[in-house]
Order: structure tokens, then sequence, then C-alpha cells
């Protein structure tokens, strides 16, 4: 878990989802680019052509468990240098996701700390990535997976625990406890029925843009259905 | 000489608004819901029905302009502008009249005759204003339908949008009044050489100096007067006069009106809210021709065939046939106490002494779920906030007695309207009903909450804080009313959590209402909608109570 930012709490904070949910891009959308620039020609055809064959077992991952496709995703990172993962990450961000952040994310942010909320973002993509994000958004603090890094090149397994799917309320509690921060009087936003643990945890949950599933447990649980698309 | 027929027709329709249930009587239709109940009621049952509609001036677009160059206190409108000012035209939002009304809206009218006259007088920076509060935003398609297709294309969206309440930058804070009241408006308006305020007022307690403070006021500036203690103070919410919401109105307003020039215009409109082929919906029931009989069994057998949301659609699709009465223009008060009086003379139904019992139909809508859901909280905003205090003088009901309301009370909520509603009905209410506790514990909690503050601002929600509105609008009437009883419900959560008994039918109502007055109380069913308020003359006046009384 990264976290960054001072741990001042202010009793009440709103973790945020990233992929899908403030950004129209998910864990493959990152990789590719990194795919796509990742140093020697040969280097780039064997990452992307990986890449493409391994889409049925993405997809049939995704569909079983988040957790697993994550840490099985992730493993197509190694090899490549932190120094040159963080540069990509910068120009990522502003070739791809500045311009993929819903119009009305950066509304919803201000609403929250105009009402006193500490904003975080909680997400299972690798910290390096979500971070120019953060700052762009104005978060106070990231609550992100980390690569593991040998000798300045990534290993392709990430450090635990890996934050997804429950270990996001995990997460969250811990943060709430190191920051003074009242669980009952937090948001969680979210756009996926896998994060439904991170949703519950908090008093406040909040579906964004929900799939199927959440938007069905939204209306079960009378949660309030905000879109920014 | 004025014809015998036409003269017995004018006093028939004049002095015949309550009738007295006998043996022969015909079924009465009840408004419940989407749906209708016909029934019969006891014998001795006092039955008010509204007044007819009123003759409308003849020429709108004439009055208009007659108002407007002869306005009450004010120059007229025309000596007001001058090349190159700012000007904001504000106009009240969706909530009036109900249901909307038959195109051309009278708001369309009065635009296109003052937008004219700026373009003629070389006024280019204007202005249009939703004068929404903390109600949600109108649509595209709604704020198109009451200006029409060449103001809403002319303006729409850089000139003509609805005002933001939490937008940071959009706001500007006037002073303090010393009584407390923040007066907080638009900046766009506060920084305007002239307001026009175009306002169409369906009851008494619109208009006047509450249309620009609550319209394009804030959750802040709104907090000092849309609390449960000033409700608990106002004697009454349709009497200016005797409103303590009113009386703060009238301070923030005298402070907007040191601060800025504000032009109201008000139109006020009679009460045809049926025509066409349901205009027998504002007969008496001794009136119906066998076709409107027919009519009514057809629509009614129709209506128990179809889906609760398709029966609404169908509703909400029907406008309603109004027609405006009178035009007054220019400084807030004597515009608004000109339009109050026309009011008055449209609604007004004189009755002697109020009743054990009150029986009310609660239609579809409300001014808070056009195009929307009647949910359980607008259900009891209905009962106890409107219909209770339709009046003038007195309560209808007499203090402890019964209230039976006829309507399905169905748990649903829409939840891109009212999203808020949703958790103060199922979170808060279940733990308390208490309003004061509930404004001083939760409304802050909710009126912050980021994700109702985006609803409102980027959605088409109700402001976070507008739930906690809807019950201190029923307090009074709460208070008052020994027993509410729901007629048809179907279900029993939502009547227990409002705090209300329930029954099958409005004959099992009326047991339990007897068994709690006594055998021998006097019952009442007001014949809403049509709009009528009741001028309870208490037992041994001779006159009903008027303004002042």
């Amino acid at each position: 878990m990264a976290s960054s930012g001072s741990d001042t709490g202010g009793g009440k904070a709103a973790f945020y989802d990233v992929d899908g949910t403030l950004v129209r891009s998910n864990v493959v959308h990152t990789y590719g680019y990194y795919a796509m620039n990742g140093g020697s020609l040969g280097g780039i055809a064997a990452r992307t052509l990986g890449a493409v064959a391994s889409v049925p077992v993405f997809m049939g991952l995704d569909l079983i468990d988040r957790k697993t496709f994550n840490e099985f995703f992730y493993r197509y990172y190694a090899g490549i240098s932190e120094d040159r993962l963080i540069t990509l990450a910068e120009e990522m961000f502003e070739d791809r996701m500045k311009k993929a952040i819903f119009p009305k994310a950066r509304d919803l942010i201000d609403e929250a700390r105009r009402a006193g909320c500490r904003i975080v973002l909680v997400t299972g993509a690798l910290d390096f990535t979500v971070r120019p994000i953060a700052r762009f958004l104005g978060a106070d603090d990231l609550i992100a997976n980390r690569m593991q890094f040998v000798g300045g090149v990534a290993t392709g397994r990430v450090i635990p625990p890996i934050i997804e799917g429950a270990n996001k309320a995990v997460a969250i509690r811990e943060y709430c406890v190191k920051s003074g921060i009242a669980l009952d009087k937090s948001h969680a936003y979210s756009d996926s029925a896998s994060d439904y643990a991170m949703l519950c945890v908090v008093g406040r949950p909040t579906a964004v843009n929900p799939d199927v599933r959440l938007r069905s447990l939204a209306r079960a649980y009378q949660w309030p259905i905000v879109d920014l698309r | 000489m004025r014809h015998p027929l036409k003269t017995l027709r004018r006093l028939y329709d004049e002095e015949s608004h309550v009738v007295m249930t006998e043996k022969g009587s015909p079924p009465r239709v009840i408004f419940s819901g989407e749906d209708f109940l016909l029934e019969d009621l006891p014998v001795g049952t006092r039955v008010i029905f509204a007044k007819p509609p009123m003759a409308p001036v003849p020429n709108l677009k004439a009055a208009i302009r007659w108002a407007i160059n002869h306005p009450e206190e004010m120059d007229p409108l025309h000596a007001l502008l001058r090349p190159g000012m700012k000007v904001t035209v504000a106009l009240d939002d969706i909530s009036l009249p109900l249901p909307p009304m038959r195109t051309p809206d009278v708001r369309q009218s009065v635009c296109e005759i003052v937008l004219g006259l700026l373009a003629d007088s070389g006024v280019d920076d204007v202005h249009l204003i939703v004068a929404t509060g903390l109600h949600r935003r109108m649509t595209e398609g709604e704020m198109r339908r009451m200006v029409g297709d060449e103001i809403f294309d002319a303006y729409h969206p850089d000139r003509f949008y609805n005002h933001d309440a939490e937008d940071p930058d959009g706001i500007v804070v006037l002073e303090t009044t010393p009584h407390g009241d923040l007066v907080a408006l638009n900046r766009r308006a506060a920084e305007s050489d002239l307001v026009v305020y175009v306002n169409l007022n369906l009851v008494p307690m619109d208009g006047g100096h509450k249309s620009l403070a609550t319209g394009l006021g804030t959750y802040e500036s709104l907090r000092p007067h849309h609390n449960a203690r000033t409700i608990r103070e106002s004697e009454s919410y349709m009497e200016p006069s005797r409103s303590m919401l009113h009386t703060h109105m009238q301070r923030i307003g005298r402070v907007i009106d040191k601060h800025l020039k504000v032009f109201h215009i008000e139109t006020a409109i009679n009460n045809r809210m049926f025509d066409g082929p349901v205009a027998f919906l504002g007969k008496k029931e001794e009136d119906y021709t066998e076709f409107d009989r027919l009519k009514f069994q057809g629509m009614k057998f129709a209506l128990s065939k179809m889906p609760r949301a398709a029966k609404r659609k169908l509703f909400m699709e029907i406008p309603a046939g109004y027609e405006t009465i009178g035009v007054h223009a220019g400084a807030t008060e004597p515009t608004h106490d000109k339009t109050l009086d026309l009011c008055w003379k449209q609604y007004s139904v004189p009755v002697d002494g109020p009743s054990d019992i009150v029986i009310f139909g609660v239609p579809y809508i409300s001014p808070y779920n056009v195009n929307s859901i009647l949910n359980p909280l607008l259900v009891q905003v209905m009962g106890l906030g409107y219909l209770f205090n339709l009046n003038r003088g007195v309560p209808l009901v007499k203090k402890g007695g019964v209230i039976i309301l006829c309507h399905p009370c169905n748990d649903e909520f829409d939840p891109e309207h009212h999203p808020s509603y949703i958790e103060f009905f199922h979170r808060l209410l279940p733990e308390t009903r208490d309003a004061q506790v509930l404004g001083d514990k939760y409304e802050r909690e909710f009126a912050e909450n980021p994700s109702y503050t985006h609803l409102y601002r980027k959605g088409h929600a109700y402001h976070g804080a507008h739930p906690f509105y809807m019950w201190y609008w029923g307090e009074n009437g709460r208070q008052w009313v020994g027993k509410t009883i729901a007629v048809g419900t179907e279900n029993n959560h939502v009547p227990e959590i409002l705090g209300w008994e329930r029954a099958d039918t409005l004959s099992e109502a009326i047991d339990q209402a007897r068994t709690f007055m006594g055998r021998g109380a006097t019952i009442s069913f007001a014949h809403i909608p049509p709009i009528l308020q009741t001028d309870v003359r208490p037992p041994g006046r001779k006159k009903a109570l008027g303004p002042g009384a």
C-alpha cells in the first residue's frame, strides 16, 4: 500500500476508485501504453503480442476474480526499469489519462473538498501510474498497489497486500484508524460491483457510472447513483 | 336584461360550493395517486367544492403591457431601461403551476414582451435565470417548453440557465439582517442594474419577496427560516401576515430591494386544472352528464389495467388549461398584494366551522414531482403540508381531529430527482419523526453530502437538504391533528414510518376515525383538485375570518 501526504485526519474522507470511476481507462489500457512504449522494437512487439495473445486469459480471470487478474497481469511489467516506468507514467498521463478523466470528476471531488472531506484515491492500479492523476485532481492521499523492484528493475510482483476487492475495504479502514477519520461519516465512490466491500465499509457509499451489477446493488441498498460521463 | 337561466346558473356556481351529502347524493370521485376512488360518503358529510374558474383577461399580451406600463409604486419598465445596462430576468421554475399549463406558458408571454422591450431599448446584456432555489434543475426540454423555441434558441445555454445555489463563484452575500437572516443571492442577479422577476402565482404562499429570496438564494440563506421552529411559529402558511416564514421573507426581501432594483411582474391564474376530455374532473358529481360518467368509468377501468409508470406518464402528459386572470407589476409588496387579492377571489370558499374528520384525495402531483414520482415523503407534504394548510383563519379539521388521506403510499422514489429523500425516509424517519431533532442532527450532513450536492448541481436532483424542508412543511399538520389515516395503502411500513394509521377502504377509515372522535363526529370532504382554500368561520361567528382576522 502506498500512501503519501500527512496523516492529520479531518474527521471525514472521500475515497475514490479511479479506473472507470474518475477516469475512462483501466489497468489494461495502462499496460498497453507501456507495452507500446517499452524500449526496443523487439521488446515492443514481444510485449504487445504477448498481451494480445493473453486477452482470453485476462477476460476469464477478470470474470473469476479481479485480484487474481491483477496479480497475473502485473507480471507483464517484469524487466522494465523503475525510472522508465515513472517517466512513462508522466508521459502517459499527459498523452492519454488527462483526456480520459471524466469531465465532471473534478466537480465531484471539489464538492467533497468543500464539504470538508480528505480526498483519497483507492485503486488497484500501480502507484506510479496513478500518482500524476492524484496530483492533478488534488488528492490528499493515494492508496494503490506497489510494484516490487529489485536493483531498480520491476519484478512483476506486487508488494502485498494487493489493493483490490475486499482488501480495499481493509486499506480504507486502516487509513481511517491511522488518520482519525470516522468511517461512518466518510464517502466512497466506485463504478464496479467488485468494489462492493469498499462501498459497504463507509457510511456514505455512492455508485459512479455503475456497471449492471453495481447499479442493481445501488438500487437495492438505495445508494445514490452519479453519472460523471 | 340578463337571461334568467344564466342568472340561475351563475348563482348556482357561486353559491353552491358546499354540499351536504344526502341519501341520493352521487358517489364522489376522489384522487388516490394515479388512480381514483369512487366512494359514497356518509349522509351528513359536508363536501366542499372549488369555485368555478374565473374569467381570464381578454387579451393577455395587452394585460402584460398595461401592467408594465402602469406598475405599482415604480416607474414603468421602459423608463427603467437605458442602453448598455445589465439586466437579469428571473423566472419561477417548473414547480408552478400544477400540472404545467398548456403552451404558451404565461411566462413565455411575459418574456416575449419584456425581452422585446429590452432589445428595443438597447439592452443587450440580458440573462434569464430559472429561480430554482434548492429545487432540481429543469431539463432543457422543460426550459424550452416554458419560454418557447424562439427564446430558448436565442438564450440557452449561455444566457438562459438554472440557478445554482452551490456554485462557490456564483453567489454573493449582501448582508445579514439584525435578526440573523443571511441575505445571499445569485451573483449575476446581484450584480445586475435591474432584475425583472417573472412570477406565476398558484397559491397565496407563492410570490412576493419569497420569489427572489428563496429562488435565487442558497442553503445558508434559507437555513434561518426553512426550519422546524419557523414553521411552528407560523399560524398560517397561506396568509403572509400570519406566517413567520413570510416575516423572514419580508425582512430579506427588503434588504434585497435596498441593494438591487427589482421589478416584479406577477401573474395570477384561475383554477382550470382540467379541461378537454378530462374537464369533468373539475365538476361537481351532481353536474356530471351521462357521457361524463361513461368517460370516468372508462378512465378508471383503463387506469386499473395500466402499470403505475405508464399511468404517471399519461397524467404528466396532460397539461392544465389554466388561464391568466390578472397581471400586476412594479414594486414587490404592492404588486403582490394585488396578486393575493386575485388568488383569494379564485380559491376562497367560505365554510361554517371546522370538522372532526376531514377527507382529502391526494393526487399524483405536487410542486416537487413534476415528471417524477410522488414518493412517500411527498405524500406526507401534500397531506399535512399543502392540503391541511389550504385555508384562511383556522384549519378545516378541528384541533385533535382526524385527517383521512386517500393514497396508496407506494414505497417508490425517483433516484434521479429525489436521492436524498430515500435516505431521509428509510434511515432517518425510523429513528425519529421529531422535526427539530432531525434538523439539528442531520440537516447539515445531508446538505453537505458531496454526492447529493453533485446530483443537485450536475444532475436533476433536489438539494440534499430538501427532504428536511418537506418534513418541516408537514410539522403544523402533525402537531394539529390527533390522527392521520391513509386509505388503500399497498403496504404497512410507509404509513408506519410516517406515524400514520392505515385502512383498506375509505369506509373502514371513517369507522376508525369515528371510533377515535366519537360516533357523532362531523365529516368534511375537500374536493381537491381543483385547488380551493377554505375560509373557515369558527362556530358562533357570522363572517369567515379574513386577512388580519
